[in-house]
């Protein structure tokens, strides 16, 4: 295994440069939120100029765009990501300390429906190459391929929640209203790993040690479980992290769809809004969690494959 | 090496887990069951949707109807209003005018309290006023007071506080010295910026506003629970002095932002009251005779507006011969598909002239007509030194229904005039910057009206704030100047009427259609009627 002190000091390097990243992603956004059309308080129609004073005032927006950086910076340092513009009873911080586990706790939901559905769709088309399950199983991840995930939530309320009224249609108040949300965010990812794990197990199957496995007399069920699926999953973990970024940051339209009180609604209106504080508060959250998940599978790599090496990174 | 490949899946899929089912548990399960029909033999609850998380529910810092449509079930000012939009006393009891139209003293009606049992006086209403002209409260709609004596100095910083037009000369009677006489004063005080807040709760708490549990208002309902991006609920207020009227016990609102999906919530009795509908519901259901179906007026207009700025546009002829050929009616019936009324004026109908409704006083003020419209066309052009028209283009804010309008539109001037027009769509803020940097030929614009006066849809003054044409005309000036100095209801509506026709006569916007306000109600909730400058209100409502 590793030794712990490299694979310290390798982490403190990685989060070294996680902060350098995180500062260019504020310094960048900062600099295209304030130079794109639009600001925060229009409304169809000029407003009187004292009142949009006021407002400019009330929000530090008067300052010079540089103070307002540098103001903006040591608030992030100390995790405070400052006011919403369009909203004074909630902070940019409750929005993320509210939106965030929602999000995360639909992502992973979604996640394991994908997983689980994914693993044994792929491994079922394989086994049965070019027999009816593997065209079931591959029109399936097709139609999971290319079907909108909005598409396939209205298409999930129109008969689950309204013609036979198993589920509720849209909120968030009980596990019953997380049900169709997941499922309809679960579709790509699913779709996904099901024709991936359909053509990895299929080389697997295909490698000399299994021929020798069976040729050794094991049962047929013992060279799947033991041996195909084992090693057929390695890709599988390799996606796994794009995969989950992809779903906890990109189920916006599925919160907006199902009213979910969740971060992606909130990064989207930030925009529209034009309201500053949050738009910079939620591309930080969002940036943040790809680093950490980026740097989760590269140590998953190191520790399942000995030949990538942490101390690769030094000269 | 295998065994820890594995323990790497089993540790991914066990956090997974482990994240789902924490989540899971902790979400509690107090949600009132979705009452859909017959279920509420206690409690009466109404379920609807507020499309948004409000941003405020302090009356000085409310900005739309996502937050107005709470606080106008939670709040009451000096007057409210009927079904049939007349104007009667709320928290006043009775007011006298001055001769000159620039003093107004309100007697606030006796025994007045909050929700939190504090008296309501006549101070709560000075103070509150002065609040939301505060320059540091920031207030979006502090220029709705501005009609009070000294109200723009003040929140502009020229002026003090004291020098502000309201004043409680006793608990229970409010002195209110105006700027200029205006006569539709009465209707902005029942608007929400007019409404009171409770002196002590402010001044002891000043994030009162902020928490449902140390919320106070005066209206029939309190707010009782507010889950932030989730859901908000009102109960009946005890303290209301009309509260046997009252007859739901509770309201709660949804927030969801998916008109499509709130109108699935109302098919399956999760919502009792649907409102905004989807375009394509409206269609279907103005032309169906629905009993759920009701068609509310709507205080507001859509039109394009031209760039007078930009040649051939200044020219009125060229203007004329655009708007004269299109086909309004069409774009109503098959694309706008909400039983909107086709516009010839700017001032939509139900609001009342000195007698009568001034829209249809005024009647049409032009004509659809090709034939006038390709003479006045060529003349235009040729005014202008031009053969033809050149490239232009209408710009809209990105939506799929000004995009069909916009279609409808291109279409019948190229099959009426000859007449090619790009589209340009841009996102609703980039379309405001270009509309105030004069960058446009024809842009689509919506004005809803700030109160019941027709007043409020004079937007095209000299450099007024409104006017993104960039239309001046001294006539059009002078007439409304008329009409701001007298309290004179058949003068001044007279001066208002004059104004209109010379504004259309030149034609520097083009209307297109008066909105309307379409919504449903579940056929078991009864008392549900829509103010013409609000959302539909269920103050008096009631549920079987």
């Amino acid at each position: 295994m590793i030794g712990v002190i490299t694979m310290l000091r390798y982490t403190l390097n990685r989060f070294k440069w996680a902060i350098i990243t995180l500062w260019a992603v504020i310094t960048l956004t900062f600099i295209i939120m304030h130079t794109i059309p639009g600001n925060p308080f229009a409304k169809e129609g000029a407003m009187p100029p004292a009142v949009y004073e006021n407002l400019q005032t009330h929000y530090g927006l008067d300052k010079p765009l540089l103070t307002q950086y540098g103001n903006y910076l040591l608030e992030v340092v100390q995790f405070d990501f400052g006011p919403s513009l369009k909203s004074s009873s909630i902070s940019v911080n409750d929005y993320i300390l509210k939106g965030f586990p929602v999000s995360l706790h639909l992502g992973a939901q979604a996640l394991v429906i994908a997983v689980f559905f994914g693993l044994i769709l792929g491994v079922v088309a394989s086994l049965k190459r070019n027999k009816w399950p593997d065209y079931l199983s591959m029109v399936i991840a097709i139609v999971g391929i290319s079907v909108p995930n909005f598409i396939l939530a209205t298409i999930l309320i129109n008969y689950f929640a309204i013609k036979w009224n198993i589920f509720p249609v849209a909120t968030w108040a009980t596990w019953q209203h997380t049900i169709l949300p997941s499922i309809a965010l679960s579709m790509m990812p699913l779709a996904f790993i099901a024709r991936l794990m359909r053509t990895s197990m299929l080389e697997v199957m295909g490698q000399d040690y299994i021929l020798t496995a069976k040729a050794k007399g094991l049962k047929r069920s013992g060279v799947i479980i033991k041996h195909a699926i084992r090693n057929a999953l390695l890709p599988i973990i390799t996606i796994l992290g794009i995969l989950t970024a992809n779903i906890v940051t990109g189920s916006f339209i599925i919160e907006r769809i199902f009213g979910i009180p969740g971060m992606g609604d909130m990064f989207v209106k930030g925009i529209s809004n034009r309201d500053y504080p949050v738009i910079l508060g939620s591309t930080i959250v969002y940036s943040a969690v790809l680093i950490l998940l980026i740097f989760i599978v590269d140590v998953a790599y190191t520790l399942i494959d000995p030949r990538i090496k942490v101390t690769g990174e030094k000269k | 090496m295998k065994k820890s490949k594995f323990s790497v899946v089993a540790l991914l899929m066990a956090i997974m887990l482990i994240l789902a089912a924490c989540n899971g548990g902790s979400k509690e399960t107090s949600n009132e069951k979705e009452g859909g029909s017959g279920d509420s033999s206690k409690s009466k609850v109404l379920n609807v949707n507020n499309s948004s998380e409000p941003g405020s529910l302090h009356p000085a810092n409310a900005q739309g109807t996502h937050e107005s449509w709470i606080l106008e079930h939670t709040f009451e000012g000096l007057t409210k209003k009927t079904e049939e939009g007349k104007i009667v006393p709320g928290s006043a009891e009775s007011w006298k005018i001055s001769e000159d139209g620039l003093t107004w003293t309100f007697k606030l009606k006796d025994g007045l309290k909050w929700s939190n049992g504090d008296p309501l006086t006549a101070h709560d209403f000075e103070y509150a006023w002065k609040y939301a002209l505060k320059p540091e409260t920031a207030a979006d709609y502090a220029y709705q007071l501005y009609y009070l004596k000294g109200g723009e100095a003040y929140n502009s910083k020229k002026g003090k506080e004291e020098d502000v037009g309201v004043k409680a000369t006793d608990d229970l009677t409010l002195e209110v010295t105006l700027e200029k006489p205006t006569p539709y004063f009465l209707d902005l005080t029942s608007f929400y910026t007019f409404y009171p807040i409770d002196k002590k709760v402010q001044e002891e708490n000043p994030k009162w506003a902020l928490d449902a549990k140390t919320h106070v208002s005066n209206g029939p309902f309190k707010l009782t629970e507010w889950k932030h991006k989730e859901s908000l609920k009102i109960e009946k207020n005890e303290n209301y002095y009309d509260k046997d009227k009252i007859k739901l016990d509770a309201v709660n609102f949804a927030l969801i932002e998916d008109e499509n999906t709130a109108w699935q919530m109302y098919q399956s009795g999760e919502l009792d009251l649907a409102y905004p509908l989807p375009v394509d519901i409206q269609g279907q259901m103005v032309n169906s005779d629905d009993k759920e179906f009701k068609m509310g007026k709507e205080l507001a207009v859509y039109y394009y507006n031209f760039n007078t700025e930009v040649k051939p546009f200044n020219n009125a002829k060229v203007r004329k011969a655009l708007s004269m050929a299109i086909e309004r009616q069409k774009i109503t019936e098959n694309v706008a598909q909400g039983g909107q009324k086709p516009a010839f004026g700017v001032i939509p109908p139900g609001i009342p002239d000195a007698s009568g409704d001034f829209q249809e006083n005024t009647g049409d003020l032009f004509k659809e007509d090709v034939t006038e419209a390709k003479k006045l066309l060529k003349e235009g052009l040729a005014e202008e030194g031009m053969k033809k028209l050149p490239d232009f283009s209408i710009l809209y804010n990105t939506l799929d229904s000004h995009k069909k309008i916009a279609e409808a539109v291109q279409g019948m001037w190229r099959d009426n005039l000859g007449v090619e027009v790009t589209l340009e769509n841009a996102e609703f803020q980039v379309k405001l910057d270009r509309e105030k940097a004069g960058d446009f030929e024809i842009s689509r614009a919506g004005w809803v009206g700030d109160y019941v006066d027709p007043m409020t849809f004079m937007l095209w003054e000299t450099d007024g704030a409104y006017n993104d044409s960039g239309w001046s005309n001294k006539d059009y000036d002078n007439l409304l100047k008329e009409a701001k100095s007298t309290m004179d209801p058949k003068e001044r509506m007279d001066a208002l009427h004059k104004a209109e026709k010379v504004m259309i006569d030149e034609m520097p916007i083009l209307p297109v259609y008066f909105y309307t306000k379409p919504y449903m109600v579940k056929s078991n909730v009864t008392g549900v009627y829509a103010p013409i400058n609000a959302y539909p209100n269920f103050i008096y409502a009631d549920k079987k």
